[in-house]
């Protein structure tokens, strides 16, 4: 029954395996990012408050979401690297970091540029946005931790470390608009009663969200396959796998 | 599971449960110190100490909007129906400005109660639609208000009489 996942962890079977995934996630990624973006900015109507201006939703929430689904991935794989010592997830880790500090940097960038007309400034210290901010650090510290080690899997593990304890931080990221008095605005969509949105806007944030966690994965896929090639350099697999080419 | 893997996992575990326990203990007793804004019950509640800059939010009291003319400076009361915060501000005011409309004033207390701000900010709701669905909405509450209003009217009307009747007439919205 685990046979699936041992293989996993075998990095030439997992190299094979990722390379025919990546365009089972890209291509759909790329129709559903085309088909948001298009429905985005131009079928779904403006909103009665911010008119046009509400439409950089389609970029910010999507972003926003993968930074902390990219993190939540990342700290997973690394407690599965550090209790199995699996080298796969280790390497899932590292594929992810600066792919989710990307995405972070894009939905805090995004959000100065919405907060500008709406709220009135490009940035303040609210709860939201200071627990996003410190959810980019964290991205930069694993990266700049693993780095850090002349022996990459004590880095490895120092990383893996540092990313579990930081999940703390998601929760407080999301209830943060809810514990304390914020400028940012509650939960529109993630939470227990009905999306706050209108259907004819809400389908094309659904389209961006389900596109970018598409894409998202097609990067890390590719990401990844780049990761074992460099961890595994030197080992027989990858010299046949040149022999071949 | 190996015995190895197993007590990892427990580290991992302990770990997560530690370092939440730490962090939720230590928000809650920052809890007042990591205030982003006051409302204006606490602003009246506390004593606040004049020259200290701090945010004060809630909603733009509807009539209270005054521009001065010849100047870019407005005066307006911040209210959380419960306490009102006049507040005196020049500048630019964000777009979402206007009144009912929420918004974050940061500044410090000034002579007399008034706050004088150095940048308002307007919040916005959780709530997207389009104008048309924003306007039907608004025409329903009224049709709501006005039922109401009849219902009341008719239930006077028919009612035992008595000289307390328009006690129960009022619409409260």
């Amino acid at each position: 029954m685990w046979i699936w996942f041992h293989k996993l962890g075998s990095p030439p079977h997992f190299y094979r395996t990722a390379g025919r995934l990546v365009p089972w996630f890209g291509i759909p990624a790329l129709l559903l990012l085309v088909a948001g973006t298009v429905g985005g900015l131009a079928i779904a109507p403006p909103d009665y408050q911010q008119g046009d201006g509400f439409r950089i939703i389609y970029v910010h929430v999507p972003s926003a979401y993968i930074s902390m689904f990219g993190y939540v991935a990342m700290a997973v794989a690394a407690a599965v690297g550090l209790i199995w010592r699996m080298k796969v997830a280790f390497a899932f880790a590292a594929a992810c970091a600066p792919v989710g500090a990307a995405f972070t940097f894009l939905a805090l960038a995004t959000g100065s540029i919405w907060g500008k007309p709406m709220w009135g400034v490009w940035w303040d210290w609210d709860g939201r946005m200071t627990s996003v901010l410190v959810l980019f650090f964290l991205y930069v510290g694993v990266m700049a931790l693993r780095s850090a080690f002349d022996d990459a899997s004590k880095g490895d593990r120092a990383a893996a470390l540092l990313a579990i304890v930081g999940v703390v931080n998601i929760p407080i990221i999301k209830f943060s608009v809810d514990w304390w008095n914020t400028l940012h605005q509650p939960a529109t969509i993630a939470k227990l009663s009905a999306p706050s949105i209108t259907m004819d806007m809400l389908v094309w944030l659904l389209a961006m969200v389900v596109g970018y966690t598409l894409f998202f994965a097609a990067v890390v896929t590719m990401r990844l396959r780049g990761e074992v090639l460099l961890r595994e350099r030197g080992a027989r697999w990858i010299r046949e796998l040149n022999a071949h080419a | 599971m190996t015995p190895t893997r197993k007590r990892r996992l427990m580290l991992v575990a302990g770990l997560v449960a530690g370092v939440g326990l730490a962090t939720t203990l230590a928000l809650r007793a920052f809890q007042e110190n990591m205030l982003y804004f006051y409302s204006p019950t606490e602003f009246v509640e506390i004593d606040v100490p004049a020259e200290r800059t701090l945010r004060i939010g809630g909603l733009v009291a509807d009539g209270s909007v005054q521009r001065e003319s010849g100047s870019m400076t407005v005066e307006f009361l911040v209210t959380d129906h419960a306490y009102s915060v006049p507040v005196r501000y020049t500048g630019v005011l964000p777009d979402l400005f206007r009144e009912g409309q929420g918004v974050v004033a940061r500044g410090r207390l000034g002579e007399g109660g008034l706050f004088l701000a150095d940048n308002i900010m307007a919040k916005h709701d959780e709530n997207y639609m389009p104008p048309e669905v924003a306007q039907a909405l608004e025409a329903g509450k009224m049709r709501a208000i006005e039922r109401a209003a009849e219902q009341a009217e008719a239930a006077r009307a028919t009612g035992n009489g008595s000289a307390g009747g328009y006690y129960g007439g009022g619409y409260q919205p």
